[in-house]
């Protein structure tokens, strides 16, 4: 008998299911999703909804109208706050639409990290409006390590893949989907930076991951250039 | 670690004595309680999910086996390996092994209550390993050799002052000029430190807060981010993790990371929710070459069978401690096991051995206060009461008040008896306190008068003035 | 016309044994609101003592004697949370595999109700003619807040006392360490979670502390008079039925003449 025998074996005593029983048939709230409100409304409402709660989660958010602008703009925040001007950025082809060349005091290296480098800039998956999250995944072009190992972690969120819920997100990132035909090795919701409060339950931001977790968001929800302010 | 909960009113007296514990504990209860409006007042669909949590957990146990094979089948097609393991040594010693095999020397650790229940630490660094806790509470408190007193908050028996000695004492090299009033001076000096052994250890251990079946991922989340450079950056991903923490489907996973953090900490979400599957792919740039589970049962099974079931549907987010109100006197230390409060009130019977902790569920008001904040509606009161049953049919709790109860529950068999011991022992009481109103001292009552004065009777019983002044009242 | 429902006044015992008046208070109400109210004599308590420390077999034992006594009435109503949580939830557990008393059991549970929130919720009743010129602050005692879910029913009755100003506390919702036995063997837990309560009590400014439960009650009065508070603690019925003129809970005789 082996360990693997011996547990299932009890299971099975305890919960009276003979091996090799029928797989249970889904349960009833399986196909009730339960969705909160406050991951529901138009594109515009979520971007607002989105904007609100990240920086609830102190995350800071500068808006570009155009692809082209986000390295201009990711150059000018790091200067603004006296960070250096070299970032190590994921080598997904998809971050070649940035304008890198339009930004020459930002020096670029694409690639993974072992924590040499103190500035990342990653692309998302979503953004996520019910709580202002993040979505990143893991793959050859997106290396884990940028959302983690930098003291400060940039993460570009296009306007137009804003989502409602976590569900949401989710949808893009399952097997056969965007990021191709199985699961990313690791899928990472993230909310803010790295965080404690650990000592006497005062918050200190920065204790193993990045310090400032900072979103460039590019462009916007068609109703929001229709009908409303940026 | 040195199981004491037979010692529960000796450890709660040490803690009550300790003042800087009781200020901690106050500010813990405090917080908790201005917070929990608030948060769940934000998510008008809470206690729906909760409902919803509940029923995924419920239908989970009742078919545990499929989705434990299920959830195996996927893992293995990720390129992981799946290690089934019984009790606690089968899970060390496979925990060794693996790290034996790629001849490891450093292990790096994320936060496990798991790996608290099995005393992984003291086993690898028995066999020659070195072990660094990586959540900042975990490394202080293994600095300080101490035991996690919180399921989510490890550390939060302790002041700051004493942390910063415990930092001055061990990081030999730091500058005894730099200041470490701060917690974010303690913060900054730790992730100088253990950066260094995120990016030299060989192995990651980790726990898991959920098993997603339908994927074979692990879920883990974590404010610091240590989760996630503990799992990625060594070349091998230990996780473990009991068989309870099972969840059908991804959906699953995330109604019930919408309650997790909210109960846990107060949180929305926590900043690092990570869904991992399998080992790094082939065109991977980073991610750990080899990925083992490791599925422990440990007193699992035999909960499943009985009453107890409801306790496997425990995520472990601490909100029945934070909650309760003799936690809140004592802290998690004085349970003498892996778990304090109304959790361990349960879980330490059953994973020590009641005749091991009888005294834990006996030191509850049963105010409920724990059920009514568990995300999972545990009825831990309820589950309490059971192993009282149990501790009573095997006169475990062999005291003065247990032969007082058995008294008094044979009189108030007998009514005509019990009245006229009451009219005896009310005169008694009234001649002796009526003055005063109250009485200081009783003989066998020296529980209730320790601390409190006994109200005096205010005269004669209810039923024998009613008789008397409404006769004929009292029904057929 | 609706004939009035019969009501079995389940007293308890603390009030059986150390506050008679909160029974007739209890009584007066429930005449007050279209009750016929009779005290069956043979009652002794609840259980709950033995149910809590393990003692299953006693404490069923005296769940069939009171189930026997209750169930010819409409309604069973105590003026307690905690006993009335143990009719209503408790018993029908106890006695689940019991073949003769499993559905008596829960036939009385579900006529089981505590005193106020019988008063409000099924009688509908608010008729109250009582004042108390005073501040008063209200404990919320555990069993009948998250047992019966018993919050807005006292303080709706209290608004209608006049001259009376309620004062609530910062944490009104917290157990004050009474817990039936648990008081006695963890008297110094038990202290430190009163002690809590009483300095929340204090803090209101109020003259007099009220409650629900009597046991509730005797913990903090015990406890006030040990610390030599002024506050004064008496169970809400007697405020509400406008019976509370001798001493309160512990008060001396020879004051009051």
């Amino acid at each position: 008998m082996t360990a693997r025998d011996d547990i299932l074996g009890r299971i099975r005593t305890a919960i009276n299911r003979p091996a090799g029983a029928a797989p249970p048939s889904a349960p009833a709230y399986a196909n009730q999703p339960l969705i909160p409100d406050r991951a529901q409304g138009t594109p515009a409402e979520l971007t607002k909804r989105f904007i609100a709660m990240a920086i609830e989660a102190e995350i800071s958010i500068e808006r570009v109208s155009d692809v082209g602008d986000v390295a201009g703009s990711i150059a000018g925040w790091l200067n603004a706050e006296g960070l250096p001007g070299r970032a190590v950025i994921s080598p997904d082809p998809a971050m070649d639409a940035y304008g890198w060349d339009t930004a020459p005091a930002l020096e670029i290296r694409r690639g993974a990290t072992r924590g040499e480098d103190l500035v990342s800039v990653t692309p998302t998956i979503a953004g996520i409006a019910e709580t202002g999250s993040i979505m990143v995944t893991a793959g050859p072009g997106t290396p884990y390590t940028l959302n983690f190992l930098p003291e400060t972690h940039i993460a570009i969120v296009h306007a137009d893949r804003i989502v409602g819920g976590y569900e949401d997100a989710w949808a893009r990132v399952r097997p056969n989907g965007e990021t191709g035909a199985s699961l990313p090795r690791t899928v990472t919701m993230i909310t803010g930076p790295s965080r404690s409060s650990d000592i006497e339950r005062t918050v200190t931001i920065g204790v193993h991951g990045p310090k400032r977790l900072h979103i460039v968001l590019v462009g916007a929800t068609g109703d929001e250039v229709d009908g409303q302010e940026t | 670690m040195n199981q004491t909960s037979l010692d529960f009113s000796k450890n709660a007296a040490r803690a009550q004595a300790d003042a800087d514990l009781q200020s901690a504990l106050a500010k813990l209860q405090r917080d908790t309680r201005l917070a929990r409006p608030v948060i769940t007042g934000r998510l008008p669909e809470f206690e729906d999910l909760r409902d919803r949590a509940v029923a995924i957990k419920d239908h989970t146990l009742a078919h545990l086996d499929h989705y434990l094979e299920t959830f195996e089948a996927n893992v293995t097609d990720a390129g992981g390996h799946v290690h089934w393991c019984n009790d606690a040594g089968d899970a060390r010693e496979t925990i060794l092994q693996i790290c034996n095999n790629v001849n490891a020397k450093t292990v790096g650790k994320g936060k496990s209550m798991v790996s608290e229940e099995i005393a992984l630490n003291d086993y690898l660094i028995a066999n020659g390993l070195e072990v660094v806790e990586t959540d900042l509470g975990e490394y202080i408190l293994q600095l300080r050799e101490e035991t996690p007193s919180h399921v989510v908050m490890p550390a939060i028996h302790l002041k700051k002052e004493q942390i910063a000695d415990t930092f001055r004492d061990h990081h030999t090299t730091l500058d005894p000029d730099r200041p470490l009033d701060a917690p974010s001076d303690m913060t900054e000096e730790a992730r100088t430190k253990l950066r260094e052994k995120f990016l030299s250890a060989d192995v990651g251990i980790t726990g898991a807060n959920m098993l997603i079946a339908e994927t074979g991922s692990i879920v883990v989340v974590t404010n610091e981010g240590n989760g996630d450079l503990t799992q990625t950056l060594p070349r091998v991903h230990i996780v473990i993790a009991a068989i309870e923490k099972v969840v059908p489907r991804v959906d699953d996973a995330l109604s019930i990371l919408r309650i997790l953090a909210r109960s846990a900490t107060g949180q929305e979400i926590t900043c690092y929710t990570t869904v991992a599957t399998g080992p790094k792919r082939p065109d991977d740039l980073d991610g750990p070459e080899e990925f083992h589970l490791i599925l422990l049962d440990n007193g699992r099974t035999k909960l499943l069978e009985g009453e107890f079931r409801d306790v496997l549907r425990c995520i472990r987010c601490g909100a029945c401690q934070s909650a309760c109100p003799v936690y809140g006197a004592v802290g998690g230390h004085a349970y003498g096991g892996v778990y304090g409060g109304p959790i361990g009130a349960v879980l330490t019977p059953a994973l020590d051995g009641i005749d091991k902790a009888w005294p834990l569920p006996e030191a509850s008001s049963f105010c409920g206060n724990c059920e009514a904040v568990c995300p999972m509606r545990i009825p831990l009161p309820g589950l309490m009461r059971r192993w009282r049953d149990i501790a009573h049919t095997q006169k475990l709790n062999k005291t003065g008040a247990r032969r007082g109860l058995a008294l008094w529950a044979w009189a108030a068999q007998h009514p005509a008896l019990y009245r006229f011991g009451a009219r005896i022992s009310l005169r008694l009481l009234r001649t002796v306190g009526r003055r005063r109103g109250y009485l200081r001292r009783l003989p066998l009552a020296g529980g209730w008068t320790a601390a409190r004065d006994l109200p005096t009777p205010e005269g004669g019983t209810f039923i024998d003035r009613w008789q008397k002044e409404m006769p004929g009242k009292t029904g057929s | 016309m609706t004939a009035r429902p019969q009501v079995g006044l389940f007293a308890t015992c603390l009030v059986d044994l150390y506050r008679p008046s909160v029974g007739f208070a209890a009584a007066s109400l429930l005449e007050k609101a279209g009750c016929d109210v009779a005290v069956p004599t043979a009652q002794v308590c609840c259980g709950q003592p033995a149910y809590n420390a393990g003692d299953r077999k006693s404490a069923a034992a005296i769940a069939r004697q009171t189930i026997s006594l209750f169930e010819e009435f409409d309604y069973v109503v105590a003026p307690s949370g905690s006993c009335a949580g143990m009719l209503r939830h408790h018993y029908p557990d106890l006695l689940a595999d019991d073949a003769d008393f499993a559905t008596r059991a829960s036939a009385v549970a579900d006529r089981t109700w505590e005193l106020v929130s019988f008063l409000t919720d099924i009688r509908g009743w608010s008729g109250i003619d009582a004042s108390w010129p005073k501040g008063v602050t209200y404990h919320d005692a555990c069993s009948g807040l998250r047992e019966l879910g018993i919050k807005v029913q006292p303080r709706q009755l209290l608004e209608k006392v006049a001259g009376l100003e309620l004062r609530e506390l910062d944490a009104p919702d917290v157990c004050c360490g009474f817990g039936g036995t648990f008081c006695v063997k963890y008297p110094e837990v038990s202290e430190a979670m009163v002690d809590d309560k009483i300095d929340d009590i204090v803090a209101t400014g109020a003259a007099t502390v009220l409650s629900g439960d009597l046991g509730c009650l005797m913990n903090i009065a015990g406890r006030l008079s040990r610390r030599g508070e002024a506050v004064e603690a008496r169970h809400i019925a007697e405020i509400l039925a406008g019976t509370a003129t001798g001493p309160a809970i512990g008060g001396a005789d020879d004051g009051q003449g």
